[in-house]
Parts: structure tokens; C-alpha cells; sequence
């Protein structure tokens, strides 16, 4: 039967060719600009570490006071004083600092220049915290961390870049005049967006060069090259002044496994904010935040507004295609009342007639999913004129958008043409059959 | 024409007619709101940096190694007179940042006094020497640019709260709306004021999010050496029409004096279009967005239009046939069509009008988008009743021309 339908479907559509291309059409700009809006939200909005992104938490401490904070919020990073002291308290099974950094790797020879090299300035929990997968050695230890060792992890395509990819485990390696020592090559690994340095950063720029150990570094007086944002009167005229003043500019990150170590480290942090207070440092009562992967992407905007606006925009446009297609079908099938008269007269019931139009309904939702599908095709390699570089890059066509571009395309037309087929199905054959 | 004719035959179509004003009724909303949008992205493209843009150029450069203060400094002096000694350069300066620049510099919040506590304004700091006006091209109006003795040399973390500024005219009305900002002084987080000497017509701003709208142009200059450990940005300004040949020989000049530096074959080398063309690269590529959409829109509208009248047309030959028998003449059919259309896109544009709103208020308190002028709500209301006017002109023109005859024909 449904072969059947499907002839007498694409008979019917083959009478009107202009009408028949124009809902084709419809369907098929509408599908494709969601499609292709769709895919650049769906790779900036994803979850970037599935299986942790509820046992990672961001703790932030308000250090500015509700005079200069952002509309009651904390600051969106910590202070030197304030993150270290969360540092040296040990309350959460794994901590990290991370600061951003942007050094220059030293020449092979007398002749070649400096090459740029980014990366972040961390702990050794980074690693096992998030899972970052390693190609050659592994993360340094926390007792390196106490020694502050001149340690260094370097990334696949940066240890390709300055070792030819060799296995260089316990090479030395010069970044901006100072000498480190290989401890481990990741393998590939950069979770998009970048959610462990989003703030002040688009999370989706190229993957870092190097994790560098945080006490050498800040030993070292290595600057941070990402945001740094201070409130007050700035006094500071060294490094030394700086790291004690309110500026902020540490990004913290602690894993709690459980929801008894969340409430439990809560408190720590509540009651630090609360000794601050008693301490004098701070004016005001603990104000403190303790927000998981999901909770910190949101409130760091980490969706590009033009990817929420297009995507909105977008899903408009392919409504409206849909109330015009279904104004041109219903045009279609009542156009054929006297036809449906005769079938119904001749022993259809109303049920088969409705499934023969919708069958056809169907089948001009899949010609206007392949049509799409190219369309798709098309704007996907458009997509860089209309998002930034970086976040274009992301969106990609696989297999899995393909098919959901084929099956929003025939899944949409076939509810459009609900109404217009049962207003088929409710012809009067006696009354066709008579004006004829 | 009278109307109740036409009204009693589209009580005969409820659901064509329905569907016909829901679909102007969506696009209208869509269209203004779209359409809104790209005046927005298109106006902010369009805001003057006060720069000499078709000139200028920018080398971010990295050092090799981590330089103290005096080594810093002295590097910087050395590369700037290596620059301005090159044939197809006109002047150089250095900066933390430069207007457009998205990275590095700073912002500050500007009070008028010491202890205040909500600011006035916020404002881009550029740090620049007595170069920095005439390389970049800003207009002073009022004041004097910095003499080489006012300009001092900051290290790493190092604030440097300089006497004297120069700002940008809109920060000038903003913190004296007199217009009397020459030699007035204002406070930059900081203790000590800081005393306007210059003010130009126009320097934008070097980051341009959503927040800083409210501070738009807002700008200074401070009269400070970048003499930080990581690095510094030179501005160079070419010679009228040579700055194909200033880009080539800069980098390359630099690399001759000392090698130990790092200029990003990727974007360590811009000229000012480029700069432009990065910074505004996602209000583009919304307003190239949002104008296919409008075109396409429009488009479907238009053809779902025409083909729905073409049916209504078909269906109704016989009566058509039957009016024009009784005496109806071509332009009367033409006329009955044509006030059809307009009477449903008038019900379709009632209904659009409330959903534009509605579509731009959600807008406003979802993405920080302005409220919608009324201009453009009139200009999509006459764009739609053009466009249905239009689209139902051909299929009316066929109805017009179906003979009495096919009034004695069965239907």
C-alpha cells in the first residue's frame, strides 16, 4: 500500500512541477539555515568533559566587596592571597591554579628566530583532574609541586614542533630564557570550549603549547598574559606589590567526588571568607561561590550571543516555511476533492486517504531533506564568513547532522500536512461526486 | 470596491486565509527584527577609530627573552628609530594596545574624585610616547600632544600614574558636558589626578564587547614607555601609499637589529584593514546572516503567496465567469484579488506587529539588543504590503482575463 501511495504521490506532485519546487525549496531553506546554525551552536554548547563535568567546581570568593563586585557576584577568579591560602588548606581531593602564559621557544640554531609558544601555568592535580591523556611520561608529582621543580608538560604538536616527535621525556627545553625539563607529552586534548580558562578567554582558541608547574612559574615572575582585572586604587609598582594586591587573575579549580564533599567544602570556603572578615581583610560578610562545569559555561556566556540569535532567528525561518507549506498543501489537496470523491465512493476509507497524503507529504519532505542536505553542504563552507574564525572552524557536517537535517526535513513536512490531510480525509464524496 | 463580498468569500476559506496571515504575520516580526539587527551590527562597523587607517600597521612583537625594565626600554627606543629610519615609513610609536586592537592594554574605571565610589566612565588606556597621535593619525583639537621628557618607562606590574593625558573628545564631554575638559584633571584608579593637555576628535576603543557600549570612544592616552618583560606593539604608519613596502621592510629591519624576537607569522603582522576586518568579524558575519534570511524569507513569503492565489484563482474560475457575465469588468476582478490580498495582509500585519514586539523584547532582555525604532516597523508593514501586492498581481491579472464563458461551464 505504501508503494502504492508513494505512485500516487509523486504522480500528483509531478502534475504541478512550480508549486511542488516551491514547498521543496521551503522546506529546504528552512532545514538547511537551521541546520547550519545549529551545527555552530551545537559545537560551541556541548559538554566539554561528560564524564567529570558535575564533580569539577570553580570556588570563588568575594574579595571586592558589594561596592565593586559585578552586581553582587564574585569576582569570575581569585586573588594571589586568597588562592593560595585555598591552596595550602588541602580540603578537596585535587586542586589546581591556572594562569595563562605566552613564552617564546628558543631557536635550534644561530640562525633561526624565537618561535611563540602558549600554555598555562598549573598544578600537577591539572593532569588527573581532567582527565588529560598522556603520550610519553606523565604529570609531575605533588611533591614537585612543593619543590618547585622546573618541570614541564608539552603538547604532542608542540613536542612535533621542537622534537620532531620523538619520545623526549627528560629533554631540556628553553622557554623565554629559562630552562625546563620535559616530564610528559599529552596526547591530543582540547575539550571545547576551553572550560578550565574561560574567563576573559573565547574557550575555543588553539589548543596550548605547555603546562608549566605554577611555583616555578610565579618564582620565575612569568607574567600572566590573560585577564587580570582590578577594582580600587592601584598601588602596586612590582610583581612583588602585585601579587598582594586585590587584582585578581588565578583561575581555581577543585575536584569534590561527592555531594558531601561539595557541602563540606562549602563551608571551608565559607568559613575562610568569614575569618578574612573577622581578620579585618575583608568588609563585608562571606559572599562565596562554588559552581560546576555546566553552572560556570553559563555564567561565563561561553555561547557566543550571535550563535544563540542565529539559531533563534534561524528556527523562526523554518516555521514560517512550514506554515507555507502547509498553505500550499492544503491548496494541493483540495485541489483533488473531486479525486478523493471518487476513491472514497469507490470503497477508501477516510484513514487510507489520510495516509496517502500524508505519504506524499512525506516524500516531498525528503526530496526538500536532500535538497537541504546540499544546501547544508553549501552553507557549512559559507560558515566562515558568518561566525568569528575560531568558533567557524568547529562546525562541522557528519554523519549524525545529515541525518538529522533528512529527518527534520521529513519529519516537519509530514506534521505540516496533518491538518491538510485530514481536511482530505473529511471530503464528502456524495457531494464531490454530485457537482462533478 | 466593497468589502463585504470579500470578506464573505474568505469566511469560506478560514484556513488559506489563516495560514496566509500567520505566514506575513511571522515574517514581519522576523524581517524588522533581522533587519534591526543589521543596522545595529552594520552601524557599529560603521564607527569612526579617528585613525589613519589606509596607512597604518601593526607588528605585535614578542621578545625572546625576559628583559628587565632598562634592557626592555632601551630595546623598544632602538626598535622605534630602526623603524623610522626605513624609507617607506612615516613615524612609529609603541603601545600596550591600539584601537581595535581586541588584546593586550588595559580599562579603567575614570572618577571625577578621589573617593568616589560609583565611576563616571570607563575608558580605554593606550600607553604612547610623542609619536603616538601623528603615527596613528588622530586629529588633536585642543591642547598640545606629549613632549619626549613627559613620557616614562613601565615595567612589569608597574603603575605608572603619569601628570598629564590626552583624551578622546567623547570622554571629554563625558566627564566636562561644558566642553571645558582642557586642563581640567580627573582620577584613573588611582590617588593622584591626571591633568587633560591634548584632546582629539576621534580614538576608538581597543575592546568593543557588549559592555562597553555605554562607554563607546570613550579613551586616553598616557604618556608611558611599554617596557614590560613580554612585549609591546609597534604602530607604524607608512607613507601615503606605500604601505605594501613598509610591511615588507619592517619585520624584516627589526630581525636585523636583534633577532631575539617573536613576530607571529600568523597575526604578528597586520595593517589596519586587517585589524578592522578581525574586530568586526562577527558583527559581519550577523549581518550577512540575517540578510539572507530576510532575502529568502521574503522570497518564500512572496511564492507561498502567489501559489495559494493561484489555487483560489483555479477553484474560482466559474464564479469569476458568472461576475464578469454579469456585467464585472477585467479591472474589477483585478481590483477584487488585489483588495483580497490587502485585506489579509492588513489582518497579518496587526498580528506581526504585536510578535515583532514581542520577538524584539525577548531579544532586548535575552542579548542586550536596543529596543526597536518604529521606522522599522513601517518600513517591514509597507515592505510586506508590496511585496503581497506583488505577488498576488500575476495570478490576479489570470483571474481578470477568464472569460464569461466559463460561467456556463460546469465547475
Amino acid at each position: 500500500m505504501f508503494n502504492y501511495y508513494l505512485q500516487l504521490g509523486l504522480h500528483s506532485l509531478k502534475r504541478n512541477p512550480a508549486l511542488t519546487a516551491l514547498m521543496v525549496m521551503a522546506i529546504a531553506f528552512g532545514v538547511s539555515a537551521s541546520m547550519v546554525t545549529y551545527s555552530v551552536f551545537r559545537a560551541v554548547s556541548g559538554d566539554p568533559i561528560p564524564e567529570k563535568s558535575s564533580q569539577l567546581f570553580v570556588p570563588l570568593i568575594d574579595s571586592w566587596g558589594p561596592q565593586q563586585n559585578d552586581h553582587g557576584e564574585p569576582p569570575g577568579a581569585l586573588n594571589y592571597v586568597d588562592a593560595m591560602a585555598l591552596m595550602r588548606a588541602h580540603q578537596s581531593s585535587r586542586m589546581t591554579l591556572i594562569y595563562s602564559l605566552m613564552l617564546s621557544a628558543l631557536p635550534h640554531d644561530a640562525n633561526s628566530v624565537p618561535s611563540q609558544a602558549t600554555g598555562y601555568a598549573v598544578t600537577g592535580d591539572f593532569f588527573p583532574m581532567f582527565d588529560v591523556p598522556f603520550l610519553y611520561g606523565s604529570a609531575w608529582s605533588n611533591a614537585d609541586d612543593d619543590s618547585r621543580a622546573a618541570d614541564v608538560v608539552i603538547s604532542d604538536s608542540f613536542n612535533q614542533r621542537m622534537f620532531g616527535g620523538a619520545n623526549s621525556v627528560g629533554r631540556e627545553i628553553t622557554l623565554s630564557g629559562h630552562d625546563y625539563r620535559v616530564v610528559g607529552i599529552t596526547g591530543h586534548w582540547n575539550p571545547s570550549p576551553r572550560f578550565y580558562a574561560v574567563w576573559g578567554e573565547s574557550g575555543f582558541g588553539d589548543p596550548p603549547d605547555f603546562f608549566l608547574l605554577l611555583n616555578r612559574a610565579l618564582d620565575l615572575k612569568i607574567d600572566n598574559t590573560g585577564r587580570n582585572s582590578c577594582r580600587g586604587h592601584l598601588t602596586f609598582r612590582s610583581w612583588d606589590e602585585w601579587l598582594q594586591s586585590n587584582c585578581i587573575w588565578l583561575m581555581p579549580w577543585v575536584e569534590l567526588n561527592t555531594s558531601a564533599d561539595v557541602a563540606r567544602y562549602r563551608q571551608f570556603i565559607e568559613g575562610y571568607a568569614a575569618d578574612q572578615q573577622r581578620a579585618g581583610r575583608y568588609g563585608w560578610a562571606p559572599n562565596v561561590r562554588l559552581d560546576d562545569v555546566p553552572q560556570w559555561l553559563e555564567k561565563q556566556h561561553v555561547i557566543p550571543e550571535e550563535s544563540r540569535i542565529s539559531l533563534v532567528v534561524a528556527l523562526c525561518f523554518l516555521v514560517i516555511c512550514l506554515v507555507n507549506t502547509i498553505g500550499l498543501l492544503l491548496a494541493k489537496f483540495m485541489r483533488r476533492a473531486g479525486e478523493i470523491g471518487v476513491r472514497r465512493a469507490l470503497g477508501a476509507t477516510r484513514h487510507e486517504i489520510y495516509s496517502q497524503y500524508l505519504v506524499e507529504a512525506g516524500s516531498v519532505g525528503l526530496a526538500g531533506g536532500i535538497v537541504g542536505l546540499l544546501l547544508t553542504a553549501a552553507g557549512m563552507s559559507g560558515v566562515g564568513l558568518l561566525f568569528e574564525p575560531e568558533i567557524a572552524r568547529l562546525a562541522h557536517l557528519d554523519i549524525s547532522l545529515v541525518a538529522l537535517t533528512v529527518a527534520v526535513a521529513v519529519v516537519a513536512t509530514v506534521v505540516a500536512a496533518v491538518y491538510p490531510a485530514w481536511r482530505a480525509a473529511q471530503v464528502q464524496p456524495a457531494w464531490q461526486l454530485k457537482s462533478n | 470596491m466593497h468589502i463585504q463580498p470579500i470578506l464573505a468569500a474568505l469566511r469560506k476559506h478560514k484556513a488559506g486565509t489563516l495560514l496566509i496571515a500567520l505566514q506575513i504575520a511571522l515574517t514581519l516580526a522576523i524581517v524588522c527584527n533581522a533587519l534591526f539587527i543589521i543596522h545595529q551590527r552594520l552601524a557599529h562597523i560603521a564607527e569612526p577609530t579617528g585613525v589613519d587607517e589606509s596607512n597604518v600597521f601593526v607588528i605585535e612583537n614578542m621578545w625572546g627573552e625576559q628583559y628587565n625594565k632598562q634592557q626592555a626600554a632601551a630595546n623598544v627606543e632602538q626598535d622605534l628609530a630602526t623603524l623610522r629610519n626605513l624609507p617607506a615609513v612615516q613615524d612609529a610609536t609603541q603601545s600596550d594596545s591600539y584601537p581595535l586592537s581586541t588584546v593586550g592594554g588595559s580599562d579603567n574605571f575614570i572618577t571625577l574624585k578621589v573617593d568616589q565610589v560609583e565611576p563616571t566612565t570607563d575608558a580605554t588606556v593606550y600607553s604612547g610616547d610623542e609619536h603616538f597621535l601623528h603615527t596613528l593619525g588622530l586629529k588633536l583639537i585642543a591642547g598640545r600632544d606629549f613632549r619626549a621628557d613627559e613620557v616614562k618607562d613601565a615595567g612589569q606590574r608597574d603603575v605608572v600614574v603619569p601628570p598629564v593625558t590626552i583624551i578622546s573628545k567623547a570622554m571629554a564631554d563625558k566627564l566636562y558636558p561644558n566642553g571645558d575638559a582642557l586642563g581640567k584633571s580627573f582620577y584613573s584608579m588611582s590617588s593622584t589626578p591626571v591633568t587633560i593637555v591634548g584632546i582629539v576628535e576621534t580614538m576608538q576603543r581597543s575592546r568593543l564587547g557588549a559592555w562597553a557600549i555605554p562607554y563607546a570612544e570613550q579613551s586616553m592616552v598616557w604618556p608611558i614607555r611599554d617596557a614590560s618583560p613580554l612585549g609591546v606593539f609597534y604602530i607604524v604608519r607608512a607613507k601615503p601609499g606605500q604601505l605594501a613596502a613598509a610591511m615588507q621592510e619592517a619585520p624584516k629591519a627589526l630581525y636585523a637589529a636583534n633577532r631575539m624576537r617573536i613576530i607571529n607569522p600568523k597575526d604578528g603582522l597586520m595593517s589596519f584593514a586587517q585589524v578592522r576586518r578581525r574586530a568586526y568579524d562577527s558583527d559581519r558575519g550577523m549581518a550577512i546572516l540575517m540578510g539572507i534570511i530576510c532575502v529568502v524569507l521574503l522570497a518564500i513569503t512572496g511564492a507561498g503567496i502567489v501559489g495559494l492565489t493561484s489555487f483560489w484563482v483555479g477553484q474560482r474560475r466559474r464564479q469569476i465567469g458568472v461576475r464578469r457575465a454579469l456585467g464585472a469588468t477585467h479591472r474589477d476582478i483585478l481590483h477584487y484579488f488585489l483588495t483580497e490580498n490587502l485585506l489579509i495582509s492588513v489582518g497579518g500585519i496587526g498580528v506581526g506587529i504585536v510578535l515583532t514586539f514581542g520577538l524584539n523584547l525577548w531579544l532586548v532582555t535575552r542579548f542586550e539588543l536596543g529596543i526597536m525604532p518604529l521606522t522599522y516597523v513601517l518600513s517591514g508593514v509597507v515592505l510586506l504590503i508590496v511585496l503581497g501586492q506583488g505577488a498576488v498581481f500575476a495570478p490576479a491579472l489570470r483571474a481578470s482575463r477568464v472569460p464569461p464563458v466559463e460561467a456556463t461551464r460546469p465547475a
